[in-house]
C-alpha cells in the first residue's frame, strides 16, 4: 500500500518542469544531510585511521585515496591493507573479500524494492551499499513531498565522500595528528544501536530483532570475532524461514 | 612492499570484484522487470531488524569480557545511548552523548 503511494508520487515528479526538479533534488539533499552527520564523524575518524595505517605500511597517500574510492567497504579496506603487504594470491583475496562482505547480500535483498524506483541512480546506490548507507537508507523517514530515491542517493554519495576525505586526510597528514581520538570509533556502534532501537520501538513484534541479536551473540561465542558472520547469516536465514508462517500471520493481523 | 604495481592492481581489483559481487548479486538475480519470488519478498521485509541486531554485535565483536577492562566502557557507552534515545528520541543527541561518554571513559579511566 505504502509502496504504491511512493510510486505514484515519483511519477508525478517526472511531469514537472526542470526548475521544480532542481528544487526537488536540493530538498532531497537537505533531507539527507543531517542523517549523515554521525557518519561524517565516524568515517572521518575511520578513514583517517585507514590512511594512517597505509602510510605506516609505506604506501603514499594516493593508495588510500584510490582504494577508498573504488572499494568503499570500511572493514574490508583494513583487510586489503594487509593483503597488499602479504603474498600475491588473487584467488585468496577474492574469497576473503566474499567472506568478509557476505552480509551485503542481505542488504541487497532488503533494498530490492526501495532501490528499484531509483532509475539509473540505482547502480551507484548499489555500488555504495555499505553498512552505514544500508542502515540509514533502510530506516530513514522521508517526508511525503520529498523524493525518496534522491534522498537515498545523497546519503550514499555523502557517505562515500566522507570516507574518501578521511582516507585522504589520514594518508597525507596522518603523522601530524595530535588530537586524542581514542574511542571516537564508538560513533558507529552508537549509530547502529540507535537504528536498532528505533526499529525496536516501531515494530509490532520483536521476533526478527531478537533472532538477529540472539543468533549473532551465540555465533560470536561459538566461532569467535573473525568467523562469526557467515554462521550468523545462515542461522538468521534458517530461523526467519522457520518463523515465516507466524510472522506473515502477524503481518496480516496488523493490516 | 614485495609486490609490483601490476600485482597490487590485480589484488585491489579482486577486492573490488568481491565487494561488488556481494552488493550487486541480489539486484542481478532479481531484476526489477521480473516478479521477485514471494520467499525473497518475505526476506526483504523481515531481514532488516535481524541485520541491525547483527550490526550492533558486529561492532562489539572485539570486546573482551574476561580480560582488560571487561567491556565495562562499552557497556556504559551502549547504556548511555539507549537511555538518551528513550528519553529524547533524537538520533544525533543519543549518538553524540554516548560517544562522548565512551571517549571520556577509555581516555581517562580505562
Amino acid at each position: 500500500m505504502h509502496e504504491n503511494k511512493a510510486a505514484l508520487h515519483i511519477n508525478s515528479f517526472k511531469t514537472q518542469n526542470p526548475m521544480n526538479k532542481r528544487n526537488q533534488i536540493w530538498m532531497a539533499f537537505r533531507t539527507a544531510f543531517p542523517y549523515t552527520v554521525p557518519i561524517f564523524a565516524g568515517f572521518a575518524f575511520l578513514g583517517m585511521a585507514y590512511g594512517i595505517l597505509m602510510n605506516s605500511l609505506g604506501f603514499s597517500a594516493i593508495y588510500p585515496i584510490l582504494i577508498s574510492l573504488v572499494v568503499f567497504a570500511g572493514s574490508m579496506e583494513f583487510v586489503a591493507a594487509n593483503l597488499l603487504v602479504g603474498a600475491f594470491n588473487p584467488i585468496n583475496a577474492l574469497f576473503l573479500t566474499l567472506m568478509v562482505n557476505a552480509r551485503h547480500l542481505f542488504y541487497g535483498i532488503s533494498m530490492l524494492e526501495k532501490y528499484q524506483e531509483a532509475g539509473k541512480k540505482k547502480w551507484y546506490m548499489i555500488f555504495g551499499l555499505c553498512d552505514e548507507s544500508f542502515a540509514i537508507n533502510r530506516s530513514i523517514d522521508v517526508p511525503n513531498h520529498v523524493d525518496k530515491s534522491w534522498v537515498m542517493f545523497f546519503v550514499t554519495l555523502l557517505n562515500h565522500c566522507y570516507w574518501v576525505l578521511g582516507a585522504a586526510l589520514g594518508g597525507i597528514f596522518g603523522s601530524f595528528i595530535k588530537f586524542n581520538t581514542e574511542g571516537l570509533d564508538f560513533v558507529m556502534t552508537a549509530l547502529f544501536v540507535v537504528i536498532f532501537l528505533d526499529q525496536w520501538m516501531k515494530e509490532k513484534n520483536h521476533i526478527s530483532s531478537l533472532i538477529g541479536l540472539g543468533a549473532s551473540i551465540v555465533c560470536l561465542i561459538i566461532f569467535g570475532g573473525s568467523h562469526f558472520i557467515i554462521p550468523t547469516m545462515i542461522a538468521i536465514l534458517g530461523l526467519l524461514t522457520l518463523s515465516r508462517k507466524s510472522l506473515e500471520k502477524a503481518e496480516v493481523k496488523t493490516i | 612492499m614485495t609486490m609490483g604495481i601490476t600485482q597490487q592492481i590485480i589484488m585491489i581489483a579482486m577486492v573490488v570484484l568481491g565487494t561488488m559481487l556481494t552488493r550487486f548479486v541480489p539486484f542481478l538475480v532479481f531484476p526489477s522487470g521480473k516478479q521477485t519470488p514471494k520467499y525473497i519478498q518475505y526476506l526483504g521485509k523481515v531481514l532488516p531488524p535481524a541485520v541491525f541486531g547483527l550490526l550492533v554485535v558486529y561492532c562489539l565483536k572485539d570486546v573482551r569480557l574476561f580480560s582488560g577492562s571487561h567491556g565495562i566502557a562499552e557497556c556504559i557507552g551502549v547504556t548511555t545511548v539507549v537511555l538518551l534515545h528513550i528519553w529524547k528520541k533524537n538520533m544525533f543527541f543519543s549518538i553524540a552523548g554516548g560517544t562522548i561518554v565512551y571517549m571520556l571513559l577509555v581516555q581517562l579511566i580505562f
